[in-house]
């Protein structure tokens, strides 16, 4: 019983019907309603610093190839093997970019150096006078809705059932206090293992099974412009933005993240604020966006942003996903918490949790991930905040 | 006139925005008012370029003698400047800041200069816009929208063809249709999904609004002069031609919204105005976290929103009509001049504005159920019609986003297919989406309401209102 039909949950499903388990899939909106509705579809090894996430990210970004190399599955979901690159303004910057890539090298990750005079080379239009940068060419895209929709459909294929529109209102236990399934709006449905892929809301899911498991909302907008010739060709980012994914602030945050699409319109993200489910649009971020895009691309100062989308993004605090069984509730596994990272983190994700619960011994160390991980807060039992 | 003077900012010079703006300058508030169009009147009353020497504009035009009112009013305080106008300026945003609220907008002939307004307090007379729902052919060169034609008559006074069919739903089909006939142009045929039994039924109410009844008496009789074909309870099929339209297959309806097979019948045409209601311009409103509802922005009797500082008046708090806007934008104005001066108004300096506005939403209530598509107008849509223009995405694969990977709303349909995301941002295509999807909200666009440069974006709020070579008061026409 998987709950949650965004990308992680679809890649759970989609794994886990591969194990050859029966698989039910279960939403309160459509597929793709939350987060992944509103990403961008990032599958980035760039931005991850040598440790477990970049594992995951490493393990993730060769199962995305693989999928991505599938018969039509590829174009279906316009998986796009484009390759990141990252500059710096500051030759400071730039020093900084190469330690980092230098411990990524380490780790498997591709990551070449690309010098102030060749950066035009890789982005045509790139601004003139930046210090430098670093070209991952393992960074892939893919359109995170139609990622998911074809994982769901993929999975059913297999044999795995889709119940969207029905919300899970408690989790059943037996007499030892293991997962029996769970209680929706529309009834109950059994089963002897629940997944937590609820993205922003895994705080409220543990919390319907008893326990406490800190995610939160961090909200972030991405700018739209009317559709373009494919003029840029990498997915681009300053170097700050390495600052703004890692940073754990509650305000706002925001660094250029600048790629065109296979459709024609340019992104422009990424904003990062801790302001709860908060639905407007602020001015002032859409601005600092506009105004950072600018400062990386001096022609979109003339390109017209024709919409704006927000989302929120799963945090946790030691910015860690949760992913594995846990020890508190027998036959609860979480896959949830990925902030910005969840469509990239996908496959991986989906891979252990299937592994898990094939009752196989997992590809990754799950210890890093582990739910029970986090520091109860004293005279307080969160159970994440209501949308 | 000093900046620190609480201003009053009209975005829309339509019925309800001018009407605003005069009671605000009438009770002596600053005011400044902002509309795309090149002159004073919106839609309703959009007048001929006086480069065209119209002699006379009113024979186009319903209660020409209150827009000659309205005129002269707005030229005394523009000779004042009580009032100022901004032609020719796109909005694009609004956002609160300290002290009230800052308008931003383009103007110049690329619509890619920046100002921005600053007022202490905003009305939002945004109107509303078109909605047509696609069928076979609707792509077609020569299938315009009603209003679409109806502004082309009255304000480049040029007739949108030869032979001519009206069709679609609402209020709107009437005056369209008279007024192509009155210009020359031959009207084949008006064709209304709407069932006349249900005005019948309505008739004890409708006696009730003798000043409506007559001017669609006086359309009726116009169609009538001109020998206009009235063909109600049917909808249009399919529009034929290669290069451009040729002829249209008009079919019957059933009294559960379906085609009657064996109905259709072949009308040729040049020219199909189509249409099927007003949807109301909200994105403003919703940007500044006004509260919005199906039908518009939500207010209260005062025409405030939920938001203080802002009133909305018009179209975009609900269709009703240009009488209404009237009454409507002028209970905004005075309450606005009334609030932004620190006092209570007095609601009965607008008595007379409140009963017009009571009277004229409960004839919009009793009309609004009236009218309406065909409750299955999507069973005409063959897989290759077009739905959305701008991304070129089909009804059949929105269908088969619904079928396959399990889209069953419009907002799942949208991320799917991408109907809706392109440049019109879903106000043409949304409601076609969302009845294909099977159901949901239709997307809303935003946060901007037109596209913006992203160099104008990055600096929004930076330029100095004073020094914008665009500010200028508008001589009212002719």
């Amino acid at each position: 019983m998987v709950v949650g039909a965004g990308t992680v949950g679809a890649a759970c499903a989609f794994y886990a019907a591969g194990e050859g388990l029966r698989v039910a899939l279960v939403d309160r909106g459509p597929v793709a309603g939350g987060t992944t509705g509103a990403g961008e579809g990032n599958l980035l090894v760039s931005d991850k610093e040598p440790g477990p996430e970049l594992e995951l990210a490493l393990l993730s970004t060769r199962l995305w190839a693989e999928l991505g190399a599938g018969t039509g599955f590829g174009t279906a979901v316009e998986y796009e093997s484009k390759g990141g690159v990252v500059v710096a303004s500051t030759t400071e910057g730039f020093a900084g970019l190469e330690r980092l890539a230098a411990g990524q090298r380490a780790a498997g990750v591709a990551a070449r150096p690309v010098a102030a005079d060749q950066l035009r080379e890789l982005e045509p239009r790139l601004a003139p006078g930046l210090a430098g940068g670093v070209h991952y060419p393992q960074d892939a895209q893919v359109m995170p809705a139609l990622a998911a929709a074809q994982l769901v459909r993929a999975a059913r294929a297999a044999g795995a059932r889709l119940h969207t529109g029905r919300t899970v209102t408690g989790v059943l236990r037996d007499a030892a206090g293991a997962v029996r399934g769970v209680r929706t709006d529309r009834g109950e449905l059994h089963a002897p293992a629940v997944v937590n892929a609820a993205g922003c809301w895994g705080g409220e899911l543990a919390g319907l099974a008893g326990v406490r498991l800190p995610v939160a909302p961090r909200r972030g907008f991405v700018l739209v412009t009317e559709p373009l010739p494919p003029v840029i060709r990498h997915k681009v980012y300053a170097a700050d933005y390495l600052a703004g994914v890692a940073g754990g602030s509650a305000a706002l945050t925001t660094s250029p993240v600048v790629e065109g699409t296979a459709a024609g319109p340019v992104l422009i993200g990424a904003s990062r604020e801790r302001v709860g489910f908060d639905r407007s649009f602020p001015v002032p971020a859409l601005r600092a966006l506009a105004a950072g895009a600018i400062r990386l691309f001096p022609f979109l100062e003339r390109v017209r942003a024709i919409r704006s989308y927000l989302g929120f993004r799963p945090w946790t605090p030691d910015r860690l996903p949760v992913v594995g069984p846990d020890p508190r509730v027998p036959g609860l596994v979480h896959a949830c918490g990925h902030e910005g990272a969840g469509i990239g983190l996908a496959t991986g994700t989906g891979r252990l949790v299937a592994q898990v619960l094939a009752g196989r011994v997992p590809d990754l160390d799950l210890t890093p991930f582990r739910p029970d991980r986090f520091r109860e807060p004293t005279g307080s039992r969160a159970t994440g905040e209501a949308r | 006139m000093t900046t620190a003077e609480p201003r009053l900012a009209v975005i829309g010079a339509g019925p309800a925005g001018l009407a605003a703006a005069l009671a605000a300058a009438d009770r002596g508030l600053g005011v400044t008012l902002l509309d795309a169009a090149d002159g004073p009147g919106g839609q309703f009353y959009r007048q001929p370029a006086p480069a065209l020497g119209a002699r006379r504009p009113e024979a186009l035009h319903h209660r020409w003698s209150a827009w000659r009112r309205l005129r002269a009013r707005l030229a005394g305080h523009l000779a004042t400047g009580q009032v100022r106008q901004l032609t020719a300026h796109h909005v694009w945003c609004a956002e609160r800041s300290p002290g009230g609220f800052l308008v931003h907008a383009l103007y110049g002939p690329g619509q890619d200069r920046p100002v921005t307004v600053r007022a202490a307090g905003l009305v939002l007379a945004t109107g509303g816009y078109e909605q047509v729902l696609p069928f076979p052919g609707w792509t077609l060169p020569g299938v315009v929208t009603a209003g679409g034609a109806q502004a082309l008559l009255k304000g480049n006074l040029v007739r949108a063809g030869h032979r001519a069919v009206v069709a679609g739903t609402g209020p709107l089909l009437l005056p369209v249709a008279a007024g192509l006939a009155a210009t020359g142009t031959r009207v084949a045929a008006l064709v209304e999904a709407a069932d006349p039994r249900e005005f019948t039924r309505c008739a004890a109410v409708l006696a009730g609004y003798p000043a409506q009844l007559a001017e669609a008496a006086g359309y009726a009789a116009a169609l009538l002069r001109h020998r206009v074909p009235v063909r109600p309870r049917h909808t249009v099929v399919r529009a034929h031609g290669t290069v451009r339209l040729e002829a249209v297959t008009v079919a019957a309806l059933d009294g559960r919204g379906r085609v009657r097979s064996g109905t259709g019948r072949r009308i040729a045409c040049d020219t199909l105005a189509v249409g099927h209601g007003l949807l109301p311009s909200t994105e403003l409103a919703r940007v500044l976290g006004c509260r919005t509802e199906d039908r518009g922005v939500t207010v209260d009797p005062e025409q405030r929103t939920d938001v203080p500082g802002i009133w909305a008046a018009g179209e975009t708090t609900g269709g009703g009509g240009a009488a209404l806007a009237l009454a409507e934008g002028h209970i905004a104005g005075c309450s606005a001049a009334a609030r932004l001066a620190g006092r209570a108004p007095d609601s009965a300096g607008w008595a007379g504005a409140a009963r017009t506005r009571g009277r004229l939403r409960r004839f919009a209530a009793v009309l609004e159920p009236l009218y309406g598509p065909p409750a299955h107008w999507d069973e005409q849509l063959t897989d290759d019609t077009p739905v959305c223009r701008c991304e070129e995405v089909d009804a059949g694969t929105v269908r088969a986003a619904v079928r396959d990977l399990g889209a069953g709303d419009a907002r799942t349909a949208k991320l799917l297919t991408r109907a809706g995301m392109g440049w019109c941002q879903g106000r043409m295509c949304g409601p076609a989406v969302a009845a294909l999807a099977g159901g949901g909200a239709r997307p809303t666009p935003g946060p901007f309401a037109r596209p913006v440069p992203l160099g104008v974006l990055a600096r929004a709020g930076e330029e100095p209102e004073e020094a914008v070579p665009g500010h200028r008061a508008t001589p009212p026409g002719p």
